[in-house]
C-alpha cells in the first residue's frame, strides 16, 4: 500500500492547492513568579501567524534565534495547544483537536529536529526507533515491519544492516538520516524541518539538504524548512517566511525575496550573507541593526522592529502595520513597504 | 565519532533483532566487581537456604552444657547463651533477613517508582504527589510503624499463621515507609528526561502516553531506580533488625540477622565474635549487591557497553 501511494504520485508535485493554511495562529508561554507561582505575564513566543503552505513547495521561515520559529512548527504539528488560531490540514483544525482525533492524523505530518542526537532514545536499537511510527500505528505485521525498515534506512543512505546498532555508534550526519527515516516511515505528506542540518559538520550539510531534497522529489513531499541559514534556504526554498519577534514580517518567492526584499529587517538580514559574485560583495555594505531583540513577554508598542528599525518614522511607534498583500503574491508588514 | 569511523567498523549482525539480554550480559561479565559481587550474594543465598539441610544442628536446638563456647569443629561459629549452634542461626536469620530485604526492597522501589514517574511526568498529579510524598517524609516513622504493628499484628497473625502474618506485616511496613526517596530522586530524573527532543519526537509520531512513559521515560532513569534498589535492600534489613530490637518485629526466639546482633551486644565483652557473624554477613550482603547494582547499571546503558 504504501509503495504503490509512492508511485501513483507525480513525478514533482506542482505547487498548486493550499496543503496547510494557517490562521492567526498565536502561542503564548504563561510566566509564573514569586513564592505563590502567581502568573505575571506571558512570553509572545509567537503572536497571530497567517500564511499558506503549498503542496509540494518548501517553505522556508527563517529568523533570529528566539523569534519564533520552532514555536511555529511545533504548533502546526499541534504539539503545543496554541492559545488562539487555526491550522487547517487533511480537512482538520490541528490546533482545536486532541487526543484519537489528533493522533490519527498523526501519520500525515511528520518532524525532523535540530538536534539529530537528542531526538533518537539512546536506549532504543535504530530498528525500534525507526519501527516506533509502524508499530504505534499498526501499519504492519512483524515481518513486513522488518522489510520496511530496511527499505527506510536504505532510502535515507544507511546501511540497513545497521538495525541493531544505537545511535550513539553514528556520526551526527548519520544519526540525522535515522531522524529523517523515522519521519518518512508513515508516509506523511508534510513535513516540518527544524533546523535540520544546523547541528552538523559544515561537510555533512550539503549532504542531507541533498537527500531531504531528492525525497522530495520522489516523494512529494511539502517542507516547512527552518533554518536560520539564508544561503541553506536561498538553495532549498520555493518561498521564503522571515520572522522577528514571533510576527510574520515578510513572505515571498525566494528570488523575489532576495533580489528585492521589501521590509528593512529582511534587508538587514540579507546584508549580512556574503554573495557568489565578487562584483556585488564588493559593493555589499552590512546592515548593522541597533540594539538588542527586545523581551518576547514585552514587546515594543506599534511596529515589533521599531525599536531596532532604521527606517522607522513616527507612525511606527504607535501603529501596528497590518500583514498585508503586495503585487507578486507577496505579502509584508510594514507601513512604508510597497 | 566521525564518518569514516563508522565506516571503518565491521558490518556486523543484520540478522533478526539481537538480543538486548545477551548484550547486557557480555557487558555485566566485563565488571569485575559486578562479577564477584554476584558471586559472594550467590553463595550467601545458597549457604543460607541450602546451608541448613546439610548442617547437623538446628537454629532452636538449645544445648545448655555448650553454652557460650568459642569457635571450634563442631560448631565453627561458636555458639550463644543457650547454648545453640551460632552457624545455624546465622543461617536461619540470613533466610528471613534476606527475604524481608529482598521484598521491602521491591514493594518500596515499585511504589516510589510509581509515584515518581507519575509526578514527574504528569504535572497535573506533580503537587499532589509531592505533598504526600514529603508528607510520609515528615511522620515520625518509628511511632507510625508502631502503631501499624500493633493494629494489625493479631489480624494477620491469625490469617496468615504467627510467621508468615508478621512477615507480612514488616515487609509492609518497610516498604510504605522506605519509598520516598526513590519517589523523589526517580521525579527529578524524570522531569529531565521529559525535556529531551526524543520524547518530543515520540509524541510527534502519535505514540501514546503510556508507551512514551514505559518506552522512553523508564529505560532513561533505569541508574536512579537500581542505586535506590541497591540501597533498599540494605536499609530494609537493617530497619528489620532495628524492629526485630524493639521488639516490634519477629518474636525473640525467631533469629534474624538483626536479632542476632542485638542479642549479641550483652555479650560484647565477652564474646565479641558473635556480633562479627551476624554483621559481616549484613556487610557482605549489601555490598555484594551493591556491586552487582553498579555492574548491571552499567550493562543496561547502551552507551556504556558500546565502548
Ligand atoms: N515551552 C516554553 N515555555 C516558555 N517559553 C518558551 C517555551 N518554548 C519557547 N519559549 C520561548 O519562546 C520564544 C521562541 O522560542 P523558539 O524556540 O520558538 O525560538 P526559535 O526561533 O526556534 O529559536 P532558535 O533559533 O534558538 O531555535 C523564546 O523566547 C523562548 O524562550
Ligand atoms: S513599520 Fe516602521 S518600524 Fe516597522 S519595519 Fe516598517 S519602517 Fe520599520
Ligand atoms: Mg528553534
Amino acid at each position: 500500500m504504501l509503495a504503490e501511494a509512492n508511485t501513483m504520485r507525480p513525478e514533482r508535485a506542482r505547487p498548486a492547492d493550499t496543503l496547510v493554511s494557517i490562521e492567526g495562529l498565536k502561542m503564548h508561554f504563561p510566566v509564573y513568579k514569586g513564592v505563590l507561582r502567581r502568573k505575571v505575564g506571558a512570553v509572545q513566543a509567537v503572536d497571530g501567524l497567517s500564511f499558506d503552505i503549498m503542496r509540494g513547495e518548501t517553505l522556508g521561515l527563517v529568523g533570529e534565534s528566539g523569534c519564533g520559529k520552532s514555536t511555529t512548527g511545533r504548533a502546526i504539528l499541534g504539539l503545543y495547544r496554541p492559545t488562539a488560531g487555526k491550522v487547517h490540514f487533511g480537512g482538520e483544525d490541528v490546533a482545536a483537536i486532541e487526543g484519537e482525533r489528533l493522533r490519527r492524523l498523526r501519520p500525515k505530518m511528520q518532524m525532523i529536529f535540530q538536534d539529530p542526537q537528542a531526538s533518537l532514545n539512546p536506549r532504543m536499537t535504530v530498528g525500534s526507533i525507526v519501527a516506533e511510527p509502524l508499530v504505534e500505528h499498526q501499519v504492519a505485521k512483524a515481518g513486513e515491519r522488518r522489510a520496511r525498515v530496511r527499505e527506510l534506512l536504505d532510502q535515507v543512505g544507511l546501511n540497513p544492516d545497521y538495525v541493531n546498532r544505537y545511535p550513539h555508534e553514528f556520526s551526527g550526519g548519520q544519526r540525522q538520516r535515522i531522524g529523517i527515516a523515522r519521519a518518512l516511515a508513515l508516509d506523511p505528506d508534510f513535513i516540518v524541518c527544524d533546523e535540520p542540518i544546523a547541528a552538523l559538520d559544515v561537510s555533512i550539510q550539503a549532504q542531507v539538504v541533498n537527500l531531504l531534497q531528492d525525497l522530495q522529489h520522489r516523494l512529494g513531499l511539502t517542507y516547512l524548512f527552518i533554518s536560520h541559514d539564508l544561503s541553506m534556504v536561498r538553495h532549498i526554498a520555493d518561498r521564503v517566511a522571515v520572522m522577528y519577534l514571533g510576527k510574520m514580517v515578510e513572505l515571498a518567492d525566494v528570488d523575489a525575496l532576495f533580489s528585492k526584499p521589501k521590509h528593512p529587517y529582511t534587508r538587514a538580514l540579507l546584508s549580512a550573507v556574503p554573495v557568489p559574485d565578487p562584483k556585488i560583495e564588493a559593493d555589499r555594505r552590512r546592515i548593522l541593526l541597533k540594539g538588542d531583540l527586545p523581551d518576547a513577554a514585552n514587546p515594543p508598542k506599534g511596529c515589533r522592529f521599531c525599536t531596532r528599525c532604521p527606517e522607522a518614522v513616527a507612525q511606527c511607534f504607535d501603529v501596528e502595520p497590518e500583514w498585508r498583500d503586495l503585487e507578486g503574491g507577496r505579502k509584508v508588514a510594514c507601513h512604508l513597504a510597497n | 565519532m566521525t564518518d569514516a569511523a563508522v565506516a571503518a567498523l565491521p558490518a556486523t549482525a543484520s540478522r533478526p533483532p539481537r538480543s538486548q539480554w545477551r548484550d547486557v550480559w557480555n557487558q555485566f561479565k566485563t565488571h569485575r566487581g559486578a562479577l564477584v559481587g554476584a558471586a559472594v550474594f550467590l553463595i550467601i543465598v545458597l549457604l543460607v537456604f541450602a546451608g541448613p539441610f546439610a548442617w547437623p544442628y538446628s537454629a532452636e536446638l538449645i544445648d545448655i552444657r555448650a553454652r557460650n563456647q568459642g569457635p571450634s569443629l563442631g560448631h565453627p561459629l561458636g555458639t550463644d547463651q543457650l547454648g545453640r549452634d551460632m552457624l545455624a542461626r546465622v543461617m536461619a536469620g540470613g533466610k528471613v533477613s534476606l527475604a524481608v530485604g529482598i521484598t521491602a526492597m521491591a514493594l518500596a522501589v515499585t511504589f516510589g517508582t510509581t509515584i515518581g514517574v507519575l509526578a514527574g511526568y504528569f504535572r497535573r498529579l506533580d503537587n499532589i504527589l509531592m505533598r504526600f510524598t514529603d508528607l510520609f517524609l515528615a511522620l515520625p516513622l518509628l511511632p507510625l510503624l508502631l502503631v501499624m504493628v500493633m493494629l494489625f499484628r493479631e489480624r494477620l497473625a491469625s490469617t496468615f499463621g504467627p510467621a508468615m502474618g508478621i512477615f507480612l506485616l514488616i515487609v509492609v511496613s518497610i516498604g510504605l515507609t522506605a519509598w520516598m526517596q526513590t519517589a523523589r530522586v526517580v521525579r527529578s530524573a524524570v522531569l529531565a528526561v521529559k525535556q529531551q527532543e526524543f520524547v518530543l519526537a515520540a509524541k510527534s509520531i502519535g505514540t501514546r502516553e503510556r508507551r512514551i512513559v514505559l518506552r522512553h521515560i523508564l529505560p532513561n532513569v533505569l541508574s536512579p531506580i537500581m542505586v535506590s534498589a541497591t540501597l533498599g535492600i540494605a536499609t530494609a534489613i537493617i530497619t528489620e533488625s532495628a524492629l526485630s530490637f524493639l521488639g516490634l518485629g519477629f518474636p525473640p526466639d525467631f533469629p534474624t540477622w538483626g536479632r542476632l546482633l542485638y542479642d549479641a551486644v550483652d555479650y560484647l565483652q565477652q564474646h565479641p565474635e558473635r556480633v562479627l557473624w551476624p554483621g559481616m554477613a549484613i556487610s557482605l550482603t549489601v555490598l555484594s549487591v551493591n556491586y552487582v547494582g553498579d555492574g548491571l547499571r552499567d550493562a543496561m546503558d547502551p552507551r556504556i557497553r558500546g565502548r
